[in-house]
């Protein structure tokens, strides 16, 4: 039991500051498919940091680096998706996909890059950050993490700032209705690269809240197992709302858990239903709920379409 | 004054040249970041390593390796060359089929289902890993057309939920010591299709080469036919154009965006079944991530100018760079391939703008050329 409540609150964490980083790309404009290969980038990025910080370096100072370094890795690399698709209105949806396919295919040569300079003789594309990882750590052999903590700090910062603070006001009109905004002095390509920038620092800072959740190395090849899809699924089922989101990430993260852990308890083994039946659940949960709502979707009216100052 | 200017067209005004020329500079900006990389890494064996990966099979010694390794190639281009097809066929339509992804895994579960569960020939195989696909595709089509469900989204989650149902489909039938599925050839060599006659021949017998290669090629060019010639394609492009104006002149957008999914979702199924069955890959036991053949295809689609026939070509330029990636020397990671078709794909976001650019560049060297008079 406590197993499954340390799975479900860690993928959740990581679920929601992923969601909420979509949430502010889309309430700006930019719809963020991108968000798995920002995850990737986010999670090298603190890794990095972990790899590199002496031995025996503070705790408080372990955290602020790495979650920093993801932030900034995370954000540089969203650059890529604000510049393509603000300034020169390419398709969101492909460079996502770019974005995606490109974030584990680097991390993967830089990371294999760097462990072959140092030795020749290991081109793994593996980092380990075994004993820095324990900084997390809010006392020693519980699995409850620093970061948990600061998820849920960012969260209500982020509905505070979405719906309390006029930047927050002005990036969802730019969603909503870009040229009406504009029309009252807001600069529309000022908003939405924020909007895509806050989703990097939150997607980057989800990666590694992610790689450092359980293990104490990360295989980058792997990527981060679709958990940036996942969240746009959690986005979705939360309607882009924060706390709605909070709620969605809570359920998938559940969910999520129950595929590893769903053993342990009597009731779910004599279903007798395999794992994969419940990683499955969050993605057919979104499904069903999109064709509930799609018509009154919640989503921002303006996501995805270009801003062009021409149009009216 | 007015004849001359009609008979002597710039070349660069002919769209399908600005594809190419566009295609090509991905193409470039991709080869010249990934070179400098390889040099960041290490610049000592940089250039031999960049060749390697451009020349593919050809940088191999011995002629037997050369053809055996094109052979590898091209039986890999096949499920690529399906995969771009679909999402060109679907971009035309106006759908983004992301879902592509996911439509392949169907076609590859269902596919190797009929082989190892049903004793089912290959060309049984084939067909119902193409209607696999299609009934996927159609979903996503059904979604965005009655409910207006984004079919990037829908594809998105049908894309996992896909490759959770295959994992489990395929699980009866795992070769314990390998991990993966029992190979056709041993169990079921009823189920590989057949070799193919014209290739087969010109690669001394490859063993993968099947006469699939030939099919695909085949689909190409039936698909630009379908696209461009029939009432069909016609109508498809035009819902895709303004789905109110084709609704305005009769035709059916509702059933046209449907039947444009399952089309797209067919082809990836299609070409699932086209690769697997060869026996030359198998599908590995508890798979995590949905693989990458499907986002390949966006690639191939968007370099190869969205044609057909363009597809063609970027296909097989976009596996001959992976395979040849994967023959570099050992200090350099093969997955720079992957790193360079990555930035070709982003690169091509970019098309429309480049297409513009040199739309406009003629057009400001006319106008200043004629100065007042061009008014």
């Amino acid at each position: 039991m406590t197993l499954l409540i340390q799975y479900t609150l860690l993928f959740a964490s990581v679920l929601m500051l992923v969601a909420l980083g979509g949430c502010f790309s889309e309430h700006s404009g930019v719809i963020n498919i991108g968000l798995e290969g920002i995850m990737v980038f986010g999670a090298l990025g603190g890794a990095l940091a972990l790899r590199y910080l002496p031995d025996g370096s503070a705790a408080v100072i372990v955290i602020l680096a790495s979650v920093l370094a993801a932030m900034a890795a995370g954000i540089l690399y969203s650059m890529l998706l604000a510049v393509a698709a603000i300034n020169f209105k390419a398709d969101q949806t492909l460079v996502g996909t770019a974005m995606n396919l490109m974030g584990v295919a680097a991390a993967t040569v830089l990371v294999k890059a760097l462990n072959t300079a140092e030795n020749p003789n290991n081109p793994s594309a593996t980092i380990a950050y075994g004993s820095a990882r324990k900084s997390f750590l809010i006392a020693e052999g519980m699995e409850f993490s620093w970061l948990t903590l600061l998820a849920v700090v960012l969260l209500v910062l982020a509905w505070f700032v979405l719906y309390k603070t006029k930047f927050g006001l002005r990036l969802q009109s730019c969603g909503e209705h870009p040229q009406a905004a504009a029309s009252v002095g807001i600069s529309v390509y000022k908003m939405r690269y924020a909007g895509v920038m806050i989703s990097g620092a939150l997607g980057g800072l989800g990666g590694l809240v992610y790689i450092t959740a359980a293990v104490s190395e990360w295989k980058f090849e792997n990527g981060v197992a679709g958990f940036g899809f996942l969240a746009l699924a959690v986005m979705i089922f939360g309607a882009w709302k924060p706390f709605r989101i909070a709620l969605a990430a809570l359920l998938f993260g559940l969910f999520r858990s129950l595929s590893n852990v769903y053993t342990g308890f009597p009731f779910l083994e004599q279903l007798n239903l395999p794992g994969t039946v419940y990683n499955m659940m969050p993605y057919i949960i979104s499904l069903i709920v999109l064709i509930l709502f799609s018509k009154n979707s919640a989503a921002p009216k303006a996501e995805g379409i270009p801003y062009d100052q021409g149009s009216r | 004054m007015e004849n001359r200017k009609v008979s002597r067209p710039s070349i660069l005004r002919i769209p399908a040249v600005q594809t190419v020329i566009a295609s090509l500079l991905c193409v470039l900006a991709g080869l010249l970041i990934g070179f400098i990389v390889l040099l960041l890494i290490n610049p000592g064996g940089a250039t031999e390593a960049m060749g390697t990966i451009i020349s593919n099979f050809m940088s191999f010694k011995k002629a037997a390796k050369q053809i055996s390794n094109f052979g590898n190639t091209l039986v890999k281009t096949v499920p690529l060359l399906m995969c771009s097809l679909s999402v060109l066929f679907s971009y035309k339509v106006g759908l983004f089929n992301i879902g592509a992804a996911g439509q392949y895994v169907a076609g590859i579960g269902v596919g190797l289902f009929f082989a190892h569960g049903l004793n089912a020939p290959w060309w049984i195989c084939m067909i119902m890993a193409m209607l696999a696909g299609a009934a996927l595709g159609a979903i996503s089509g059904l979604l965005k057309a009655t409910r207006n469900v984004n079919e990037v989204i829908s594809g998105i989650m049908l894309n996992w939920i896909c490759l959770y149902l295959v994992n489990m489909l395929l699980a009866p039938y795992m070769d314990i010591k390998m991990n993966e599925t029992f190979a056709l050839k041993v169990t079921h060599p009823a189920a590989v299709i057949p070799e193919s006659p014209l290739f087969g021949s010109l690669l001394n017998g490859h063993k993968y080469t099947t006469i699939a290669v030939e099919l695909a090629i085949l689909i190409a060019v039936g698909i630009w036919i379908l696209m461009t010639k029939t009432k069909l394609g016609y109508e498809l492009r035009a819902t895709g154009l303004n789905k109110y104006a084709a609704r305005y002149s009769g035709m059916r957008d509702g059933f046209n965006i449907i039947l444009t999914m399952a089309i797209s979702g067919g082809l990836a199924g299609l070409g699932a079944s086209m690769f697997y069955l060869t026996d030359m890959i198998k599908w590995p036991m508890a798979v995590t991530s949905v693989p990458a053949m499907g986002f390949n295809g966006i690639a191939a689609a968007f370099l190869g100018g969205l044609h057909p026939l363009g597809a063609i070509f970027s296909s097989f330029f976009i596996q001959h760079i992976t395979d040849g990636g994967s023959f570099m020397e050992k200090i350099y990671p093969s997955e720079i391939a992957g790193f360079i078709s990555a930035i070709i794909i982003y690169m091509c976001a970019f098309v429309l703008l480049i297409k513009q650019q040199l739309g406009k560049a003629r057009m400001r060297r006319v106008t200043e050329k004629k100065g007042g008079e061009a008014k």
